[in-house]
């Protein structure tokens, strides 16, 4: 295939899926297909920016529900309207912050906060390795959780309560946008020289820095750009829930992008997208009926009830970690090339 | 001639091990210099002490008369150490191995370590990241096109000059053990060195291959004017190739000089062969 029809393809799959979610919105505005690409977008770039950490750099860091939070309150502190805010800050005399950021502009704001935090827990933290790492940037998303619920900062995050009535999108397109153009930051970087040297890390340490590439630099770097778009990231989450409370960044969170990570295939931004998609929609809607009671005739079919979609959920997790361990992608890319080899493949094996 | 790096009074320990003990030798520019020794003796740990993986106990290393390394014993060191130069050195000052790669020491290692997730291609390309000329939001936004054009041309010319150029697309460490060898020297040329270390660059060839070798080192000597400072067990190769040779047992030097030399001294034939101890 000639590469100016490939880029046409591959432009028209992605006018195809704008399209598609802008018809969606008009035909079926509350249904739960709404809600699963909402929702699946999001998902799909804090996956893809845990990606980017632990998937082409190598460092094993479970922060990401922290940078989330720290985007989500960013976010709603400087979104929510001066008329309103008496209100939503009731306990804490209307907070100390009196005015209205610009949406685009908060969500950059949310993305730098979560990034200058990233770039102050990586100096020390990013001198540990592996399971070392984890741990500690798991207990900075839990830090910061329990700090954006303490008393002494209510004056700006409202304490313990709900941050509300900010502006949200109001369809699905523009969370398409904004998500597309954040995961096309990422892969230029990764498909960058920057990103040729995050490989080479996460490939042999010592012969990346044998060849000149400064280790705690680049590890520096990858952090806080994976922080930037998490952040970025817990804004659309927060505007995707309408409300923000620290208590849903639980670390449960980020175990829920690091299995979008890991069924997507780890070191594959295409996957990460697709798994996302798939998780959400599996969580949110496909698996939903094993929670209510069904008959059949007078039969009532066993287990199913409130909770029992989770237990089928785990096993399928389980069995996709044990069995398919490389993910739906492994560490390969979406492309129409692959594509053509695989109905090639099958079209030679028909012959036979 | 020219001094280009220079040892002196190097020593590596490991707790209680002394792996390289007092070492003191000279590399001057255009030469090939030759670091042999029986299994064990610490070649490879005097390699990773230049690099700056480890960081050597005492002594001081100089590149281009820049100091790139001196340190002397510190915490427990100081009470196991007590070499005669423990006293000399003051300053503590250690690189990191990417500051040296920098300065212009470029090595190849003995056990390989290609990047096992990239092609042949990207392998070099990688260690052209060392000297760009981007920063990150260049590099992101393609505002580099020229730069990474040329970084493609020269990644391309090297490999060409390795003879690698017929596999470019495929996995590094799909290659057969001979090309991979020759894919580290392509990487480490890659990075512009002014000297380079090679360790065991003939390991697992044959001998038509060996002397290809030979010639293909002289050949990238002279033609990216480099100081060359090897580790090998083929003798052939070594006297061949070497205008010096060092050699350490245990650590310790215990031979320099000229092939003839060395070859004729009872230590080195003594180190190698062993010596029967009622004679």
């Amino acid at each position: 295939m000639k590469k100016t029809t490939k880029n046409i393809i591959y432009i028209a799959l992605l006018l195809l899926i704008f399209a598609l979610s802008y018809v969606v919105d008009i035909i079926a505005p509350y249904s739960m297909l709404v809600t699963v690409l909402r929702k699946g977008a999001v998902y799909a770039l804090v996956a893809v920016s845990m990606n980017l950490l632990n998937g082409f750099t190598g460092l094993f860091s479970l922060g990401q529900a922290g940078f989330m939070l720290l985007g989500a309150y960013t976010y709603a502190i400087f979104t929510i309207p001066t008329a309103v805010r008496e209100s939503v800050y009731y306990y804490y005399e209307g907070g100390i912050i009196n005015f209205q950021m610009n949406m685009i502009l908060a969500m950059l704001l949310a993305g730098v906060v979560a990034a200058i935090f990233a770039y102050l827990i990586g100096l020390p933290v990013l001198k540990l390795k592996s399971d070392y790492l984890a741990i500690a940037t798991l207990g900075f998303a839990e830090i910061v959780r329990a700090l954006a619920q303490w008393d002494g900062f209510g004056k700006i995050t409202n304490g313990s309560n709900l941050l509300k009535k900010f502006p949200v999108l109001d369809n699905t397109t523009q969370y398409f946008l904004i998500v597309a153009i954040c995961i096309a930051v990422i892969a230029m970087l990764i498909h960058s020289t920057y990103g040729r040297a995050f490989k080479a890390i996460r490939d042999d340490e010592i012969a990346a820095q044998a060849m000149g590439i400064n280790l705690a630099r680049h590890e520096q770097l990858s952090f806080v750009i994976s922080a930037f778009f998490a952040g970025i990231g817990g804004a659309l989450l927060a505007i995707f829930q309408t409300t923000v409370q620290a208590n849903a960044f639980k670390s449960a969170m980020t175990y829920e992008i690091l299995l979008i990570v890991v069924i997507g295939g780890i070191g594959s931004i295409t996957g990460s997208i697709l798994g996302s998609f798939l998780f959400i929609a599996c969580s949110e809607w496909w698996l939903r009926f094993l929670d209510e009671p069904m008959f059949i005739g007078t039969f009532q079919v066993p287990l199913l009830r409130t909770g029992f979609r989770m237990v089928v959920f785990s096993v399928i997790i389980m069995i996709v970690v044990l069995f398919f361990r490389r993910g739906i992608m492994g560490d390969k890319e979406f492309s129409l090339d692959r594509i053509a080899k695989l109905f090639r493949k099958k079209a030679k094996g028909d012959k036979k | 001639m020219r001094n280009v790096l220079s040892l002196k009074d190097v020593t590596m320990q490991f707790g209680g091990v002394v792996a390289v003990n007092n070492l003191s030798m000279d590399v001057n520019e255009g030469e090939i210099v030759s670091l042999i020794g029986p299994n064990g003796a610490g070649k490879t740990t005097v390699f990773n002490v230049i690099t700056g993986v480890y960081e050597a106990t005492n002594g001081r290393i100089l590149f281009n008369e820049e100091v790139m390394l001196e340190n002397y014993p510190k915490g427990k060191m100081k009470k196991l150490y007590k070499g005669e130069n423990a006293g000399v050195y003051k300053k503590s000052v250690v690189k990191l191995p990417d500051k040296i790669t920098k300065m212009g020491i470029a090595r190849t290692f003995q056990n390989i370590r290609l990047f096992k997730s990239m092609t042949v291609f990207e392998n070099v390309l990688v260690a052209m990241h060392l000297r760009r000329k981007s920063n990150v939001f260049t590099a992101t936004f393609k505002l580099n096109m020229k730069e990474e054009k040329a970084m493609r041309e020269k990644a391309l010319e090297l490999l060409c000059e390795v003879g690698l150029e017929d596999v470019k697309d495929e996995l590094a460490t799909s290659l057969p053990y001979g090309k991979q060898r020759r894919l580290e020297i392509a990487r480490a040329l890659a990075t512009q060195p002014t000297l380079l270390l090679l360790d065991e660059p003939a390991a697992g060839m044959n001998p038509q291959e060996t002397d290809e070798l030979t010639a293909f080192i002289k050949h990238i000597r002279d033609k990216f004017n480099l100081t060359v400072l090897l580790i090998e067990h083929h003798m052939n190769l070594v006297m061949d190739i070497s205008d010096r040779i060092y050699v350490i047992d245990f650590g310790k030097l215990i031979s320099s000089g000229t092939p003839e030399v060395v070859q004729a001294d009872q230590r080195v034939i003594d180190a190698y062969l062993g010596v029967t101890e009622d004679e």
